[in-house]
């Protein structure tokens, strides 16, 4: 399998995540989102890690990896905490930073 | 160990001292942070020994260290370390402030000690010593001129100690900018140095410039070296720069002995000693150095005479010792300017001390006129004044005969025109005999004043007031002032400690360097002069003794003239004041220094500052500022229209412009 | 063979992620994006990172996801219109989206790497992707970066306890805490 296979379909989980993001409004799902896009990140540098023979490409993934996990405790913590407020889960209800 | 490790622990003791002074202040008792204070000068000085032996176990021609703790910068081809260079004139230097230092903290022990300000005195002091050390041992010319605005500040902060007190903070703000604008012919050298050879560092630059400056007095080396002067001559208080000392006795007497008479105010000759291979390319600027230093060791001579604020009297003998100094180092006499440098540390911080002694009792009040009879009233100040007198007369014997007897022997021998030094120098002598002994003969002989006959009845000194003698101005004793309370003179210990050593050292202090005897500093200094065709140049010792024989006489022929002034006859001083009143009137104006600075450079500044601030100010920075918030609102209100909160909008926006970078670089690929 | 698990993957994963986004319950959002994980870690596997697969399957789809699924059954499955207040998102979203894939497709497919269309180096060393090169990486290499990931961890552990942390469960959103009801004795 040539690797630009691998990279175009990193790009497509990439956009795909990216219109989630701007499609859907309830939080978790944007959260959800987010994680296509990162995976889409991983396999790119997951493919170049391969192309290069090298190792470190690996080691970045798992470095998203622990940058995912963190995002996703703060993340769904704060859905949580908003839930438990009688806030609406829906992001465009939260617009107090207006300017 | 080598010499450069001594060498940094001799800068890293006072800065620990003086930070740890500043951080505990009001957490120790005011006693300990003297303590501190002089443990952390004494440490230094005997590492400066440490290093000094060190340097002396090794072979002549190496005895010379450069360290450096890091790159302090590097940039487009500069490289600025954070270096201290250690030969034998770093050495000595290091020796003669730490020396001179310790004493004069633990003379401050005492003197300071009812004073309100006492851990912040000993931290500016700790301060000091380290910028006079780091000036001393710095490496390169960024380094120097660091030391040298150090040095400055602290001058400023101890001029201005008495904050309180507006007289003290104008003269503290009147040094400051004297010296700045010393810092910045410093700056401006340093630059040119760079732009001229490339490097920075003192062994490279002596090293490169004669292969740049192949011809003598080279435009661009004479540049330089006069750049350097301006910051020699204003840290050093020489004409046209001089007008900060006098002031600068508005600082406490510690503060005048140590900074103002050993150590600070000699940096300029440290400076041009140091600088001395570019000096020799450029020998127009040392003439220019010497010349300047002949004028300032006349005029303060002149000054000296008629002042009456005794400390003033002894600021202008300074200025003009340090004009020999001047002299001797323009004149290729280095080892003899060195050593005139530290005979003149003992014997002026002798006086300036002694003199502290003096104002204590008399209550801070410093006009000679109405001191009388000081000798049965305090006998070992007495006498401590009357060595110090002898020395910086150059009395036979003294150190200051030595000393100063050596700078006018070498212009003597350098002959040709250089015989003017030698004949100045004669003359400055003879005048120099009359302002120390007129201090003697006015304090201390007669029937006591008021205040000494107080001492002498009760043993205290009089509570006076505390009023500034100069101004009337009510002193605030808050926040440091000696107090009410304040009732040390020379009974306390720490200053009969420090004044008895140095009185020792100024009497003696000269044997060092006998000619033909021992000559210990000229062999010591050697090693950093060997480069030197001047340096190489000795009178002869014959030739020396004779020199020192014109000196003495001249020295006790000014004595007895002074004598006859103000004891034989004392009506005679009040006669040549009437009959010579136009010079009289010009010599106690000063040589209206003040007032020609003021019209030439204070005058316009102040004209061109008003015009900045009516009209520049107004029309062009306020026109500026209001439309520049003119132009930020609007721009701003167009933005805030994007700043909707809709969190996918931003995620939108972010998309839009990732597709457009991306879409510009594609287009630029194709 | 090596295209037929490729294809399969792929088609796997872009099913899963386009589940993500066009389902409109949270709950099975979540259950999609196992779906996508775990056809993604095939893929891991055939660019030869075993133990990236590995740690994708037991950390990812594994752990992270259960908090998902603990999250969504805790807010409840709350369905949001499919036609929301700002149409314009909704066209604009998914063509931005669009231009972005075929622009990175662009990039890659044109870019003048000569590596392109091969399948890497042909020869990588033994033992390449397995914990114990990953391992010695980073802990040689990036022992830096992964004390800074751990520390990250704890701070973000941290982070969420105090924001879902239960203190006034009753109060409003604006409400303030009265004075004294959080007494020193009070469990937090």
């Amino acid at each position: 399998m040539a690797i630009e296979w691998y990279l175009v379909l990193s790009a497509m989980l990439f956009s795909i995540g990216f219109a989630g993001v701007l499609v859907r409004r309830n939080p978790v799902v944007v959260l959800l989102c987010l994680e296509l896009m990162l995976s889409g990140g991983a396999l790119a540098m997951l493919s170049f890690s391969r192309l290069h023979g090298d190792g470190d490409g690996q080691v970045f993934v798992l470095m998203v990896l622990v940058v995912a996990a963190a995002e996703v405790v703060v993340g769904l913590g704060l859905v949580v905490a908003m839930f438990r407020r009688r806030i609406p889960l829906d992001v465009d209800e939260m617009k107090e930073l207006r300017g | 160990m080598n010499a450069a490790s001594w060498g940094w622990l001799v800068l890293l003791f006072p800065l620990l001292g003086s930070i740890f002074i500043g951080l505990t202040f009001r957490r120790i008792p005011p006693k300990a942070a003297g303590l501190v204070g002089i443990a952390a000068i004494a440490a230094a000085f005997i590492c400066g020994i440490a290093a000094v032996i060190s340097l002396q176990g090794e072979p002549a021609e190496s005895r010379h260290v450069a360290d450096s703790l890091w790159t302090y910068a590097s940039v487009g081809g500069l490289s600025i370390d954070l270096g201290i260079y250690v030969d034998p004139l770093s050495a000595f230097m290091v020796l003669v402030v730490t020396g001179v230092s310790s004493l004069i903290h633990i003379y401050s022990y005492s003197y300071m000690k009812s004073d309100a300000g006492y851990h912040r005195f000993f931290s500016y002091l700790n301060f000091f010593v380290f910028s006079m050390l780091l000036l001393v041992l710095a490496g390169n010319f960024v380094l120097l001129v660091v030391g040298w605005a150090f040095v400055g500040f602290a001058s400023y902060a101890l001029i201005s100690y008495w904050y309180r007190r507006e007289a003290a903070t104008r003269a503290g703000m009147k040094a400051f900018v004297i010296n700045v604008v010393g810092d910045i012919g410093l700056v401006l050298a340093a630059i040119l140095i760079f732009r001229e050879l490339g490097v920075i560092d003192y062994g490279a630059v002596f090293e490169k410039a004669p292969e740049v400056f192949t011809t003598t007095n080279e435009w661009t080396a004479v540049a330089i070296c006069l750049l350097l002067l301006v910051g020699a001559f204003a840290k050093s208080a020489q004409m046209p720069f001089h007008t900060w000392l006098a002031d600068a006795m508005e600082g406490p007497t510690p503060v005048s002995s140590l900074i103002h008479a050993a150590t600070m105010v000699t940096a300029g000759v440290y400076l041009v000693a140091r600088a001395h291979p570019l000096f020799e390319l450029a020998p127009a600027a040392a003439d220019v150095a010497a010349i300047v230093g002949l004028v300032t060791l006349l005029v303060a001579g002149t000054i000296a005479i008629v002042v009456t604020d005794l400390k003033r009297i002894i600021a202008y003998s300074t200025m003009s010792q340090i004009g020999y100094m001047f002299v001797a180092v323009g004149i290729g006499a280095y080892s003899a300017g060195m050593f005139h440098l530290m005979t003149h540390a003992f014997f002026k911080a002798l006086l300036f001390m002694a003199a502290g002694s003096v104002i204590a009792a008399m209550a801070n009040i410093q006009n000679i006129d109405r001191m009388k009879g000081f000798y049965k009233a305090m006998p070992f100040t007495a006498a401590m004044l009357i060595i110090g007198a002898l020395a910086l007369s150059g009395f036979p014997g003294t150190s200051g005969w030595f000393s100063k007897d050596e700078i006018i022997d070498f212009a003597a021998f350098r002959g040709g025109w250089y015989e003017i030094f030698a004949i100045g120098g004669y003359i400055g002598a003879f005048m120099t005999a009359i302002y120390s002994f007129r201090i003697i003969f006015r304090i201390l002989p007669g029937p006591p004043c008021e205040e000494a006959a107080h001492l002498i009845e009760t043993g205290h000194v009089v509570h006076g007031e505390p009023v500034n003698p100069a101004t009337g101005e009510k002193e605030d004793i808050e926040v440091g002032y000696p107090g009410e309370d304040h009732h040390i003179a020379e009974q306390a210990m720490g200053m009969k400690i420090g004044m008895s050593v140095l009185g020792f050292l100024a009497l003696v202090g000269g044997l060092v360097q006998i000619p033909g005897v021992t000559e210990v500093i000229t062999h010591f200094l050697e090693p950093t002069f060997e480069d030197s065709p001047l340096a190489a140049m000795h009178p002869t010792v014959a030739e020396a003794w004779k020199g020192l024989a014109k000196g003495a006489v001249i020295s006790v022929v000014g004595i007895a003239f002074t004598w006859w002034l103000y004891i034989g006859r004392p009506s005679v001083p009040e006669t040549l004041r009437r009959t010579f009143s136009p010079i009289y009137t010009l010599f106690i104006n000063k040589w209206y220094g003040d007032e020609i600075i003021d019209f030439l450079i204070v005058k316009p500044v102040k004209g061109f500052g008003r015009f900045a601030n009516n009209w520049f100010e107004r029309y062009a920075i306020g026109g500026l500022t209001n439309g520049t918030i003119a132009i930020v609102r609007s721009a701003s209100g167009a933005v805030r229209d994007l700043q909707t909160g809709m969190l996918r909008g931003y995620a939108l926006l972010m998309a839009v412009g990732t597709v457009a970078i991306l879409l510009y670089f594609l287009i630029r690929g194709l | 063979m090596v295209e037929v698990a490729f294809f399969f993957g792929a088609i796997g994963a872009i099913g899963g992620a386009l589940a993500v986004v066009l389902l409109r319950n949270p709950f099975y959002s979540v259950l999609a994006l196992v779906v996508h994980l775990v056809f993604l870690a095939g893929i891991f596997l055939l660019l030869l990172s075993q133990f990236i697969a590995a740690a994708q399957i037991v950390v990812y789809a594994g752990a992270v996801m259960v908090i998902y699924v603990f999250v969504a059954a805790y807010v409840g499955g709350i369905e949001e219109p499919m036609f929301d207040s700002s149409p314009k998102l909704r066209i604009f979203g998914p063509i931005i989206a669009a231009a972005l894939f075929i622009e990175i497709s662009i990039a890659v497919l044109g870019s003048s790497l000569t590596a392109l269309g091969t399948e890497g180096v042909a020869k990588v060393e033994s033992g390449f992707g397995t914990p114990e090169a990953v391992g010695r990486l980073m802990l040689e290499d990036f022992l830096i970066a992964f004390e800074a990931a751990s520390l990250l961890l704890l701070v973000a552990a941290v982070a969420a306890i105090v924001l879902a942390g239960r203190k006034d469960e009753t109060t409003g959103p604006s409400a303030t805490v009265p004075a004294g009801s959080t007494g020193p004795g009070e469990p937090g």
